[in-house]
C-alpha cells in the first residue's frame, strides 16, 4: 500500500506552493528595487502580481481542504498539509507587504529626492534572505537550515528599530521632511513584517519535519 | 467500574509460532484503549491472552503476567471466572439464533445460575439500555430471535449480552467492521458511553476509528508491540519509524 495517488497530490502541493512562493520573492524583490531606483514601473508590476497571488491561495488552500477530507492524512502527512496551510497564509501576507511597500515608493516618488538616514536595502536584502531560506528549508525538509532562520529575525528586528529611532530623530528636527520619512518608516516596518512571515514559515517547516510547535518560544521563556 | 490491566513480558503462540513477543504495557481503567496494526500482527492475539481465550486452542499458549486490578488472571482465576470479568464482541456479530432477544441477554447469567425472574427482568433491560438498543426492541424482547433483528442491532445485542454479567473489561475486535456507517456511528457513541463503566479494549483496521474513540493506542507488528502512547501523539507525530509508515500508509 502506497497510495500513489496521495502521493502525487502531496507533491502537487508542494508545487503549487513553491510557484506562489516564487511570485511573491519577485514581488518583494521588486518593490524593494523599486525603493533604490524609484521605478513606479516595477510598482505596478507589484500590484499587478496581488491577484494572482491571491487566486493561488484560495487554490492551495482548496486542494489541502480536499486532501484533509478525502484522504484523512496522518502523522508527517497531516503535519505537511497544515504546514502548507499556514505557509500559504503567511506567503500571502508577505504578498500584501510587497504592495503596501511599493504604494509607499510611488508615494515618495512624487516627493522631492532627499537622503534619508535608514539604510531600507540592507533592511530588504535581509528580509528577502529570510524568506529564501525559510523556502529552501522547506523545499529540502530541513529543520536545521529552518531554525537558522529564526536566528535572522533579531537582525531585522534591530534594523527596524535603528529605522526608527533615526527617522523619528529626522521628523523631529526637520518636520518638513516628514512625508518622506514617515513613507521609509512604514517601508521598513512592512521589511520587518516580511522577516516575522518568514520565521512563521521556519517555524512551519520544524513543525512539519519534528513534530514539533516552536512558535512563541521567547514568549513562554519570559 | 473497570479495571487496569497490566500486562508484563506476554509471549504466545500457535504451535511452533511465536505470534507475541515480550508485550509489556498498561491499559488504564475506564478508557478506550485502540490495538492497531496490520493483519497477522498479533493483536487479535493479543485481546484473547487477555480473556484466556487463546488458550482455548489446544495447539495455543501463552505465557507471562496479566495482571486485571489485583488478579493475577493466570494464577489467581479459572479461564470461567475471567471471561465472567472480561466481556468480548467480535466482528460478527453472534448471537444465539434459536433464543429470543431476551433469552440472549439473559444467557450468561441463566448460565451462572440466575432464575430470578424480576432479577433477570431488571438485568435484561439495563444490559439493553446501556447497549442503546432498549428502544427498539422493547416489544420484541421475546417475540423475535437475536437473528432477527438488523446487523447493527445484532452488534448491539451482543454488547447487551457481554455487559449483562457486570464485567469489568470489554473486548472488542473489530466491532464495527461488518457494519454500515450509521450503525458504526452508534458502536462508537456506545464505546464513548460505556468507558465510563468499564476498561475498553477495541482492535481496530479503522485508524480513523481508533482516533475517534480510543485515549491511548498501541500499534502491533509481527507480534511485538511498537508503540503506545495517546492517540494523538500516534497519529500527529509517532515517535516510531514503523508506527508511521504504516499509519500514513506507505506499507501494510
Amino acid at each position: 500500500m502506497i497510495r500513489i495517488k496521495f502521493q502525487q497530490s502531496l507533491d502537487e502541493l508542494k508545487e503549487r506552493l513553491l510557484v506562489m512562493a516564487g511570485l511573491v520573492e519577485q514581488a518583494i524583490q521588486r518593490s524593494t528595487e523599486a525603493y533604490s531606483s524609484r521605478d513606479a514601473g516595477l510598482c505596478e508590476l507589484v500590484r499587478l502580481s496581488e491577484p494572482a497571488i491571491n487566486r493561488m491561495e484560495r487554490e492551495i488552500d482548496q486542494l489541502a481542504l480536499d486532501l484533509l477530507a478525502m484522504e484523512q492524512p496522518m502523522a508527517v502527512d497531516l503535519r505537511f498539509i497544515l504546514a502548507v496551510i499556514r505557509i500559504n497564509a503567511d506567503l500571502e501576507r508577505v504578498g500584501d507587504q510587497a504592495v503596501n511597500i511599493a504604494g509607499r515608493v510611488v508615494d515618495l516618488g512624487t516627493q522631492p529626492h532627499v537622503d534619508l538616514p535608514v539604510d531600507i536595502p540592507r533592511l530588504a536584502l535581509l528580509a528577502a534572505a529570510m524568506v529564501r531560506k525559510a523556502l529552501q528549508a522547506f523545499i529540502e525538509g530541513d529543520a536545521e537550515m529552518a531554525q537558522a532562520v529564526l536566528l535572522l529575525d533579531d537582525q531585522v528586528d534591530d534594523l527596524n528599530r535603528d529605522a526608527f529611532r533615526s527617522l523619528g530623530n529626522l521628523i523631529k528636527e526637520s518636520p518638513d521632511l516628514a512625508p518622506q520619512a514617515l513613507n521609509a518608516l512604514i517601508i521598513s516596518r512592512n521589511l520587518e513584517r516580511v522577516g516575522d512571515h518568514a520565521t512563521n514559515i521556519a517555524e512551519d517547516v520544524i513543525f512539519w519535519v519534528r513534530g514539533a510547535d516552536v512558535r512563541h518560544h521567547s514568549m513562554e521563556a519570559d | 467500574m473497570g479495571v487496569d490491566i497490566r500486562v508484563e513480558n506476554l509471549n504466545a503462540w500457535y504451535g511452533a509460532v511465536h505470534t507475541l513477543h515480550d508485550v509489556n504495557l498498561r491499559i488504564p481503567a475506564n478508557h478506550a484503549t485502540a490495538l492497531i496494526g496490520p493483519s497477522g500482527c498479533g493483536k487479535s492475539t493479543f485481546v484473547r491472552c487477555l480473556n484466556r481465550m487463546h488458550e482455548t486452542n489446544p495447539a495455543a499458549r501463552a505465557e507471562g503476567k496479566v495482571m486485571m486490578g489485583d488478579v493475577d488472571i493466570f494464577k489467581d482465576a479459572t479461564p470461567v471466572e475471567i471471561r465472567r470479568r472480561v466481556g468480548m464482541v467480535f466482528q460478527r456479530p453472534n448471537p444465539f439464533p434459536t433464543m429470543s432477544i431476551y433469552d440472549n441477554v439473559a444467557s450468561g447469567l441463566k448460565l451462572n445460575g440466575f432464575r430470578n425472574k424480576r432479577v433477570l427482568d431488571e438485568v435484561v433491560e439495563r444490559s439493553l439500555r446501556q447497549a442503546a438498543l432498549w428502544d427498539e426492541v422493547k416489544d420484541d424482547l421475546k417475540k423475535k430471535s437475536g437473528a432477527s433483528i438488523s446487523g447493527g442491532q445484532q452488534q448491539r445485542l451482543c454488547i447487551a449480552r457481554a455487559l449483562a454479567v457486570d464485567p469489568e473489561v470489554l473486548l472488542m475486535d473489530e466491532p464495527a467492521s461488518a457494519l454500515d456507517p450509521v450503525s458504526t456511528a452508534k458502536i462508537e457513541d456506545l464505546i464513548f458511553k460505556l468507558k465510563s463503566q468499564y476498561t475498553i479494549v477495541i482492535v481496530t483496521h479503522n485508524m480513523q476509528q481508533a482516533a475517534r474513540v480510543a485515549e491511548n493506542t498501541g500499534f502491533f507488528l509481527m507480534g511485538k508491540l511498537v508503540e503506545f502512547a495517546a492517540t494523538t501523539k500516534i497519529f500527529t507525530n509517532p515517535s516510531d519509524k514503523r508506527t508511521e509508515d504504516y499509519i500514513t500508509g506507505r506499507f501494510g
